[in-house]
């Protein structure tokens, strides 16, 4: 884990879970889960508030890499993972209630992508 | 009883208060001055940048510079006013009065009157309106 | 085992002022579950960064939402403030203080509106509304919109309001406050809106932080995060008190909402008194390189803005999670095990604001 800057940590994909787990264990509330796509790769970031605390983990995966879900562990995070992978085409795997990109119903295929990038 | 008729008393002051809505549109609503109704030009003033057609979110201006026009759609504006705060030369303003609405949308278009080099008092010509489409 | 059935609910149903649909998966008239789906206005407003230069985008972010506007132009700003280091002057902040709180008051008049409306009351909602028409009033006076306010720039505010303009919201809302105290009371004491209300859709502590509710939805089931106390804007010159409620049923959500529009008096009271004199905005020169996200207090609740800019003047993301995003995990676990009557109401009480979730 590396500190990108204040709150914001970088995380590998095998930490996920552990700190998923950890944050649910201390009674650590789903702030949101945000996907951004720069420089070929994806950023996602998972924020997590206790209080008027927050601790942001980003996860950087490349185009085609899979995503593991953690909305078995928080049931709020099943928006989420259906908006990231509806808009940006994010590959996340095994989510516990796959909506097969019918959440907002948009006809084109990932639209927040531009178009060199899909 | 205090959970019952708490309402009674807002009922009897409605039954003998004025109304608390106008009776629009037999008497005008007034508007406050700084209300964003639409925008005007001071056109002489223009320089004819293209800032405001530039700066404009949903794009309802055009400025032509070849032919000294600038236009707007009325109907794509949306009074964010951020033309008005864009303005290098302050020409752009936005007052009270909506657009009313209309059947099919048009453009309200000013022409830059032509000022002749030569201090020559040329008639200025006014701003005219002219439907398009 | 009795006989279960799914009963579609909405997207267009007379409670619902927006589109969203619910499967309610009914046993006899018990809902055993919900299923929302939404989707049906969806904008796609967040990629509108990449075709819309930085400042504009303050344009684009109010429109996100009709009801806390405001907040999400003031929002957005922060958050480029934020990559940008701008210092805001300080009365810019004193009167974004002021009108997100006028928001607020407004925000919660109209929901109890609704909320009258839904349990069948039409003249406390009437009443409701009439109320919030002098707060409408009162925007349109200062910033000359009443639904859509375009005051807010990256660094600072585009309009001031005169010494005289505050005082004179100020005696308005001094004299609001004793009509709002006759309509509330209506909601907090009258016999059957209680019997609507208490007892109706509970979420307990625990649930409501494993669900990630938000704002007066979770203050309401004793949770005590307002994100006005992390002092953002002038919040940290001002004094108010958190307002929870222990019930963490529909009545304690109305209290706490009831309770906020006076408490949002109290602090406009307090912000026209300490109003500094200072500059309205500061200059920005240059366009953001970095991220940001900024936590504020919407009326709904906590909305989150993530920012992302690679120093042109096009940004490469801008997120916001808006409140009900947030409380819609939350509205499935109280609509489970409720009665099918109770179903509008509930889903009243987190006050859903259906185009601020889809963007």
């Amino acid at each position: 884990m590396e500190e990108l800057q204040k709150d914001i940590y970088k995380i590998e994909k095998v930490e996920l879970l552990p700190v998923i787990m950890e944050k649910k264990n201390d009674y650590w509330r789903l702030l949101q889960i945000c996907c951004a796509f720069a420089d070929g790769k994806y950023e996602v970031t998972y924020s997590f508030a206790s209080g008027y605390e927050i601790a942001n983990y980003r996860l950087v995966v490349e185009k085609d890499e899979e995503v593991p879900s953690i909305s078995r562990v928080y049931k709020a995070a099943i928006f989420y993972e259906n908006e990231m992978k509806e808009l940006f085409g994010l590959n996340v795997e095994h989510m516990k209630v796959d909506l097969q990109n019918k959440l907002y119903r948009i006809d084109a295929e990932v639209p927040f992508m531009k178009e060199e990038d899909k | 009883m205090a959970q019952f008729l708490t309402f009674t008393k807002t009922v009897m002051k409605n039954l003998f208060s004025k109304p608390a809505t106008t009776a629009y549109p037999a008497v005008p609503r007034e508007y406050p001055e700084r209300t964003r109704g639409h925008v005007e030009i001071n056109i002489e003033e223009c320089i004819m940048c293209g800032m405001c057609m530039r700066s404009c979110p949903p794009g309802a201006i055009e400025v032509k510079r070849a032919e000294n026009t600038w236009t707007i759609n009325r109907f794509d504006c949306v009074q964010c006013g951020y033309c008005v705060e864009k303005c290098p030369k302050k020409c752009l303003s936005i007052v009270p009065g909506y657009q009313e609405p209309g059947d099919a949308k048009f453009v309200d278009s000013v022409v830059k009157p032509v000022v002749e080099k030569p201090a020559e008092e040329a008639p200025k010509p006014a701003a005219e309106v002219k439907p398009a489409e | 085992m009795p006989k279960r059935s799914i009963v579609p609910f909405g997207p267009q149903h007379p409670v619902l002022p927006e589109p969203i649909h619910l499967d309610l998966v009914l046993e006899d008239e018990k809902v055993i579950e919900a299923i929302p789906s939404i989707g049906y206005v969806h904008r796609g407003l967040e990629s509108l960064v990449t075709k819309k230069d930085f400042n504009e985008m303050v344009y684009v972010t109010e429109r996100i939402c009709g009801i806390c506007s405001f907040m999400h132009g003031m929002g957005y700003s922060m958050a480029v403030e934020k990559i940008m280091n701008v210092e805001v002057p300080r009365r810019a902040e004193y009167l974004r203080t002021i009108w997100a709180e006028m928001s607020r008051i407004h925000s919660h008049l109209l929901w109890l509106g609704l909320l009258a409306d839904a349990f069948g009351f039409e003249s406390l909602f009437m009443q409701s509304w009439r109320l919030r028409e002098k707060i409408l009033d009162m925007f349109e006076i200062s910033t000359g919109g009443r639904v859509i306010f375009s005051v807010n720039k990256i660094g600072g505010v585009l309009k001031d309001m005169p010494a005289d303009m505050l005082n004179q919201f100020v005696s308005i809302l001094n004299d609001m406050e004793k009509d709002l105290r006759a309509t509330t009371k209506v909601f907090l004491e009258d016999y059957t809106v209680k019997s609507r209300l208490v007892g109706v859709g509970i979420l307990t502590k625990e649930d409501a932080i494993r669900r990630g509710a938000v704002g007066p939805m979770m203050r309401a089931s004793g949770i005590e995060v307002d994100m006005r106390k992390t002092g953002y804007a002038a919040y940290n010159d001002i004094d108010f008190e958190l307002i929870t409620s222990k019930e963490c049923d529909s009545y304690g959500r109305c209290c706490v909402r009831i309770d906020e529009i006076f408490q949002s008096i109290e602090i406009i009271r307090q912000a026209v008194k300490k109003i500094p004199d200072t500059e309205l905005s500061a200059t920005v020169k240059g366009f953001p390189n970095g991220e940001a996200f900024v936590r504020l207090e919407q009326p709904r609740g906590e909305a989150f803005y993530y920012v992302r800019a690679n120093g042109s003047k096009f940004l490469d993301r801008m997120r916001v999670r808006t409140p009900t995003f947030a409380n819609l995990p939350a509205l499935t676990q109280t609509l489970q095990g409720c009665q099918f009557a109770d179903v509008p109401l509930l889903i009243l009480t987190i006050d859903p604001c259906i185009s601020c979730t889809e963007r």
